[in-house]
């Protein structure tokens, strides 16, 4: 089998006493969409954090595509091939929904350092950003300012970005949250979708569409994984049942 | 009327005013009232200077007096060597406006980068502490620096030159102050809606996010601090110029926040901010100075009225909101 597109080897970091990641390991192969699950409090934010780079780990490593990318920054990492969202929609709130797009397709070119022409009469960026705009839906509102977007606009618009950075893998941070049952019932097929163009770890709480969408499921309590699986692994696992599924129902 | 029209009406009409007055004085012969104008063109530029910083890049920096300082010791101590004819660091002395501009805003440039490689790590509270105590140690440095005037400042016999122009004369030393004014602006507006600007003001709204798609917020907000610098000292070099005299005052922090007050009045980030801002301030020094001498108190109210009730300045308040696209 081919390398996994994304790998996490044994990954430790701990707040004074608390261990928040205890040596978790997890792939995620090309074509794929690896779905982490846990209870409140059981280090998925922490985990999401490690692979982006805003914290470091005590121990283990992050790598990319046979690349480590574990001494790399968050940019860096960015600029390596991971296109991350976030959990709280977390935009440009004064710019439209295009420029916020814009954006990111500068930032995946890497011309920061331009100072003299202008952005918006850059007709290559902003066809380019227009385009990702067009396969979530949001092109009839690319010139609304991101701050005045529906919510669900919004987590259109975060994966929007995500797409703007053409990563090799995708990290989505609970994107079906608060987007009602339609919004998650047309959100499925599109990351179904997707995979194809990168794989995607998938952190989410919406239990029905990790069991539609998933290819396989690891499950975090306490910093560790205690299952990993396919979908009927995972609703056959004791364990899980207990500590999490449980609790759920 | 959509805001960003009334925007660019209110800019026009700004710089409009600023034009017309001191060119009605000129013709009615009233040379204070140009000086004043001068005044207000050169304390824009420097306001344009920090408004890269904190306007964009949301950087308040408690210590842009530093690089003006810098742009006004250059110039007077150019001008005083030239003037005795003795050579400073192996060079001569000039008594030319475009070296000692480019010398100004290379050595402001330089120190901001300093300053800012030390300061732009830490953040709120702490980045507005680092860049007062640099600017501070500026000023007791030139304080205690007496081969150029310590305490007492150093004058500038005669007003450095540009080719062209006779500079002595209040009006054309106007037009050039007015003319870096505007090249200044139209820097600030490329700048604002470049790439760059659209990566600083990202890291401002957002630094997390910004590097999440992958923009390094150090790198770009280093540059921006190195412009905003190279900006105030130039304008400090036609300070100088303009008072004809340097002294360790305009690195004391009171002027740093003189700039920062000028920036909040006239609107944080919008491009003719600081000429609205400078033109209050200047007008309020002159109005209200002539009836009290407790004419900041005044002053002090007008802002607290601003940063309560109308955070985006002057122009916010006319315009509205500013606009990205």
């Amino acid at each position: 089998m081919a390398d996994p597109v994304l790998d996490l080897r044994g990954l430790s970091k701990s707040f004074g006493a608390l261990k928040a990641t205890d040596d978790v390991s997890l792939s995620l192969r090309a074509g794929e969409i690896h779905a982490l699950i846990g209870p409140n409090g059981a280090g998925k934010s922490t985990l999401m954090a490690l692979v982006s780079g805003k914290t470091r780990p005590d121990a283990g490593s992050v790598w990319l595509q046979g690349q480590d990318i574990t001494p790399l920054s968050t940019p860096q990492r960015a600029r390596a091939g991971l296109g991350r969202s976030f959990q709280v929609s977390s935009l440009i709130p004064d710019y439209s929904a295009l420029r916020n797009v814009m954006l990111a397709v500068q930032a995946r070119q890497g011309h920061s350092y331009r100072f003299l022409r202008p952005v918006m009469r850059d007709a290559g960026l902003r066809e380019e950003a227009r385009s990702y705009l067009e396969r979530v839906g949001l092109a009839p509102r690319a010139s609304v300012e991101a701050a005045v977007l529906s919510h669900g606009e919004r987590r259109l618009l975060e994966i929007a970005l995500a797409l703007a950075l053409r990563p090799k893998c995708f990290l989505f941070d609970e994107p079906m949250a608060g987007l009602g049952a339609s919004g998650t019932a047309d959100l499925i097929p599109f990351l179904r979708a997707l995979k194809a163009d990168a794989p995607i770890l998938l952190v989410e709480h919406d239990m029905d569409a990790v069991f539609q969408l998933a290819d396989r499921i690891s499950v975090l309590v306490t910093g560790r994984i205690i299952a990993s699986g396919n979908a009927a692994e995972i609703r056959g696992n004791a364990q899980v049942r207990a500590v999490y599924l449980g609790e759920d129902a | 009327m959509d805001n960003t029209r009334k925007e660019w009406l209110l800019n026009a009409l700004l710089a409009g005013a600023l034009f017309a007055v001191p060119l009605w004085a000129w013709l009615a012969n009233e040379p204070f009232i140009i000086t004043l104008a001068t005044r207000i063109a050169i304390l824009a530029i420097a306001a344009v200077g920090l408004n890269i910083a904190l306007g964009l890049g949301g950087m308040v920096s408690f210590g842009h007096a530093l690089y003006l300082g810098i742009g006004g010791y250059v110039a007077g101590i150019a001008a005083h060597h030239a003037f005795n004819g003795t050579p400073v660091l192996g060079l001569p002395g000039t008594n030319q406006m475009l070296p000692i501009w480019a010398i100004a805003m290379l050595l402001s440039g330089t120190l901001a980068g300093i300053v800012g490689a030390l300061s732009l790590r830490t953040s709120g509270i702490f980045f507005i502490m680092i860049t007062l105590a640099f600017a501070q140690m500026g000023f007791f440095f030139t304080l205690s620096w007496p081969a150029y005037g310590g305490e007492d400042g150093l004058p500038i016999f005669l007003r450095n030159q540009f080719p062209g122009l006779n500079t002595a004369r209040p009006w054309e030393f106007f037009l050039l102050a007015y003319g870096v004014l505007m090249l200044t602006l139209a820097a600030f507006a490329l700048i604002r809606a470049a790439r760059f600007g659209a990566a600083l003001m990202a890291i401002r709204h957002n630094p997390d996010r910004a590097a999440a798609i992958g923009i390094s917020p150090f790198g770009i907000k280093l540059v921006g601090f190195i412009l905003s610098g190279m900006i105030t000292g130039l304008a400090g070099a036609l300070m100088a110029d303009l008072t004809r005299f340097v002294s360790p005052a305009m690195m004391a922090w009171t002027m740093s926040g003189e700039l920062i007050v000028i920036i909040i009045l006239g609107g944080v980030g919008r491009l003719f901010g600081p000429v609205a801002g400078a033109a209050i301030l200047v007008g309020f020094e002159v109005f209200f100075g002539g009836l009290t001498e407790h004419w900041k108190l005044w002053l002090g109210l007008v802002l607290l009225a601003v940063v309560l009730f109308a955070r985006g300045g002057l122009i916010g308040l006319i315009a509205g909101r500013g606009q990205h696209g």
